[in-house]
C-alpha cells in the first residue's frame, strides 16, 4: 500500500496525543495548574495536528463533512466522530482540571477510555480490510494501541509504566512482522484464485492492461523502497522501543535524556509506521504478478 | 446509508467468457468513451501525450497464460470491471454514504456528490474495479451503465451496458442472475461460470466462464500432412518431365 506521508503523520502524531489523554484522564502527571494546562495543550494539539494532516490526503474535501454521517457500517466515520468527541470531552476535563481546580475523577476516566476507543478504531480502518492480509489481524489494533499509549507514557512521565509497554512493543512488533510475512500466502488468494484458472495450470501475466501506471499500481502495489526493509524494521524497533527503555533503565532520566527518548520513539513509529503501509500487499497485485 | 441490503429483487451483472474474449480491448475503449459523457465526472487521463500517461478506467483487460508440465500453455484474455458483489466490502467501509448498493437491481454505485475521495473503498475492493479520478477527485466504477439500461430514450438493442454492446466476440453477456431462466443464469449453469477470489467472501455478482479445453493441451502435435503423390499430372506434370529432361 501507498506510504502516504499525511496518513503517517496523522496516525503517528494523533496517536500520541490521544495516548497522553489516556494518561491525563487517569490523573497523570500528578500536576495542577498552568503545568496542568501545558500537558493538556500538548495533547489536544498533537490530536488535532494529527486529525488535520489526515484531510490532506482526501481528494475532495469538501464532502468531509459527510464522513461524520456513516458511524452504523464506517470505521473511518466512527473515528471521526469518536475523535471529535474525545476532544470535546477531554477539553472540559482538563479545563476544570487546570482552571477551576476541580478534576473530575469520573470525567476523566470517561476521556481515558474515548481516546483509546479513537486510536482503536484508526487501527479497524486497516485491521477490517481482508484484501489486506498482512493488515487482517487481530495484532493491528493491539499494537496501534501499545504504540499509542506508550508514548503517551513516555510524554506523560510514567516511565515505570512506559517500559513495560515498551517491552510489550517489541515482543507483539516482532510477532506482527513474522506471522505477516507470510500472511498473504496463508490468505488464500492467489494468482491461480484471482484469475480462477488454476486447473489449466500455473498462472502467469503475459500482458499487463496498459503499458503505463494505473491509480490501482501507485495506490496498492506499491514495492518502492521495500528493499531496505529488513533494515528499517531493525531501525524502527531499536528507535522505537530498545533506545528509550535503555535510556530509562541506565539513566537519571532529566529534561535532556526525555526530550531524546521522545524524538528516537517519534522517529521510530515514523519508520514503523512508513513499513506498516509500504510493506502491507494488496491482493489487487496478484492481477498485475506483483505483490 | 452504507448497509448493504440483505437481498436484491434483481442481481444484475455480466457473464464474461474467457473462451470468446480475444483480447481487442474494444469494452474498454467504448466503456471509457460512454462513461466519459455520461454518469458523473468524466474519466480523466493524466499527461496523456507525455512521458508517463495514465488514466481513469472502469474495465481493465489483462492477458494471462495458463501452463501445465508438459502441456502447451493457453493464453487467455481476461477482462476485468466491478463484479457488483452481494456482499460488497466497498460500501461498508464508506463514511460519507457515497457507496451504496441498490435494492431494486444490486448495481453498485457511488453518489459523487457525496464522495470526498478518502480511497478507502478502493483499498476494500479485492479486485481492483475502483479508480480514484485524479482530476475530480471522486471514486469512479462501473455503473453498469445504469443511465443505458434503463434508457427508454435509445433503440431497444441499445440498453445494455457499453462494453456488452461492443463486443465483437460475443464475450460479454447482460442479465439478471436472479431469475434462473435469464441468459446468463442459463450459460452459468451449462459452462460452469465461476468466481473471482471466492476465499475473500465477496459472492460476486458477475461470473466468468473458463476457456474451453483446447485440443493440443495434451502436448499432442496435429497429425501430419500426407505425402503428396509422386506423380503429377497435367500441364505441371509435362513441364516438369520436360524440365528434368534438359
Amino acid at each position: 500500500m501507498h506510504p502516504a506521508p499525511s496518513v503517517i503523520v496523522f496516525s503517528t502524531i494523533s496517536g500520541l496525543g490521544f495516548g497522553l489523554m489516556l494518561f491525563m484522564g487517569l490523573g497523570l502527571p500528578n500536576v495542577s495548574g498552568w503545568v496542568a494546562a501545558s500537558f493538556a495543550t500538548v495533547a489536544l494539539g498533537l490530536a488535532v495536528i494529527g486529525l488535520l494532516a489526515s484531510t490532506f490526503h482526501l481528494a475532495n474535501p469538501k464532502n468531509a463533512i459527510y464522513a461524520f454521517s456513516q458511524w452504523k457500517t464506517s470505521w473511518l466515520s466512527r473515528e471521526g466522530i469518536l475523535a471529535v468527541l474525545t476532544l470535546f470531552v477531554f477539553f472540559i476535563y482538563a479545563v476544570l482540571w487546570a482552571f477551576m481546580d476541580n478534576r473530575i475523577p469520573a470525567l476523566g476516566y470517561l476521556a481515558s477510555a474515548m481516546a483509546m476507543g479513537t486510536v482503536f478504531t484508526t487501527s479497524m480502518i486497516y485491521t477490517q480490510i481482508k484484501a489486506v492480509p498482512r493488515w487482517n489481524t487481530a495484532v493491528t489494533p493491539l499494537l496501534f494501541l501499545l504504540y499509542a499509549s506508550a508514548g503517551g507514557a513516555l510524554l506523560s512521565n510514567q516511565m515505570q509504566v512506559a517500559l513495560v509497554l515498551l517491552g510489550l512493543i517489541i515482543a507483539f512488533q516482532a510477532l506482527a512482522w513474522v506471522q505477516g510475512d507470510t500472511a498473504l500466502a496463508r490468505s488464500g488468494s492467489s494468482i491461480e484464485s484471482a484469475t480462477g484458472l488454476g486447473k489449466f495450470g500455473k498462472v502467469r501475466l503475459l500482458e499487463k492492461p496498459h503499458s503505463g501506471e494505473n491509480y490501482l499500481l501507485h495506490e496498492m502495489v506499491y514495492v518502492v523502497g521495500r528493499k531496505h526493509a529488513a533494515k528499517l524494521r531493525v531501525l524502527a524497533l531499536l528507535l522505537a522501543a530498545v533506545l528509550p527503555a535503555v535510556l530509562i533503565l541506565l539513566t537519571e532520566v532529566n529534561h535532556v535524556i526525555v526530550v531524546v527518548i521522545l524524538l528516537s520513539h517519534l522517529i521510530g513509529i515514523f519508520a514503523q509506521r512508513w513499513l506498516f503501509f509500504a510493506q502491507a500487499e494488496h491482493v489487487v497485485g496478484l492481477y498485475y504478478d506483483a505483490r | 446509508m452504507t448497509q448493504l441490503p440483505t437481498s436484491t429483487e434483481k442481481k444484475l451483472g455480466l457473464v464474461i467468457d474467457l473462451d470468446t474474449c480475444v483480447g481487442c480491448h474494444a469494452c474498454v475503449i467504448s466503456c471509457k468513451g460512454w462513461n466519459t459523457t455520461a454518469y458523473g465526472a468524466p474519466l480523466s487521463d493524466m499527461d496523456a501525450y507525455g512521458g508517463d500517461p495514465s488514466g481513469t478506467f472502469l474495465n481493465r483487460v489483462h492477458t494471462f497464460e495458463a501452463k501445465q508440465e508438459g502441456c502447451a500453455s493457453q493464453t487467455v484474455h481476461f477482462p476485468k470491471s466491478c463484479l457488483h458483489c452481494e456482499d460488497a466490502p466497498c460500501v461498508p467501509v464508506c463514511p460519507t454514504g457515497a457507496s451504496y448498493k441498490r435494492e431494486e437491481d444490486g448495481i453498485v454505485l457511488v453518489n459523487e456528490d457525496k464522495c470526498m475521495g478518502c480511497g478507502l473503498c478502493s483499498w476494500a475492493c479485492p479486485y481492483g474495479a475502483r479508480e480514484l479520478d485524479q482530476m475530480a477527485g471522486v471514486m469512479k466504477k462501473c455503473t453498469l451503465c445504469v443511465d443505458r439500461i434503463y434508457n427508454e430514450n435509445l433503440p431497444e438493442e441499445d440498453r445494455v451496458p457499453s462494453c456488452v454492446r461492443t463486443c465483437p466476440a460475443g464475450a460479454r453477456h447482460f442479465g439478471d442472475f436472479a431469475d434462473p431462466d435469464s441468459n446468463v443464469s442459463k450459460l452459468v449453469a451449462e459452462r460452469g461460470g465461476m468466481d473471482l477470489m471466492p476465499e475473500q467472501g465477496t459472492k460476486p455478482v458477475n461470473k466468468y466462464l473458463p476457456p474451453r479445453p483446447k485440443a493440443d493441451v495434451n502436448g499432442t502435435k496435429a497429425p501430419a500432412l500426407e505425402a503428396q503423390s509422386e506423380e503429377i499430372t497435367g500441364f505441371l506434370g509435362w513441364l516438369d518431365r520436360t524440365l528434368e529432361k534438359i
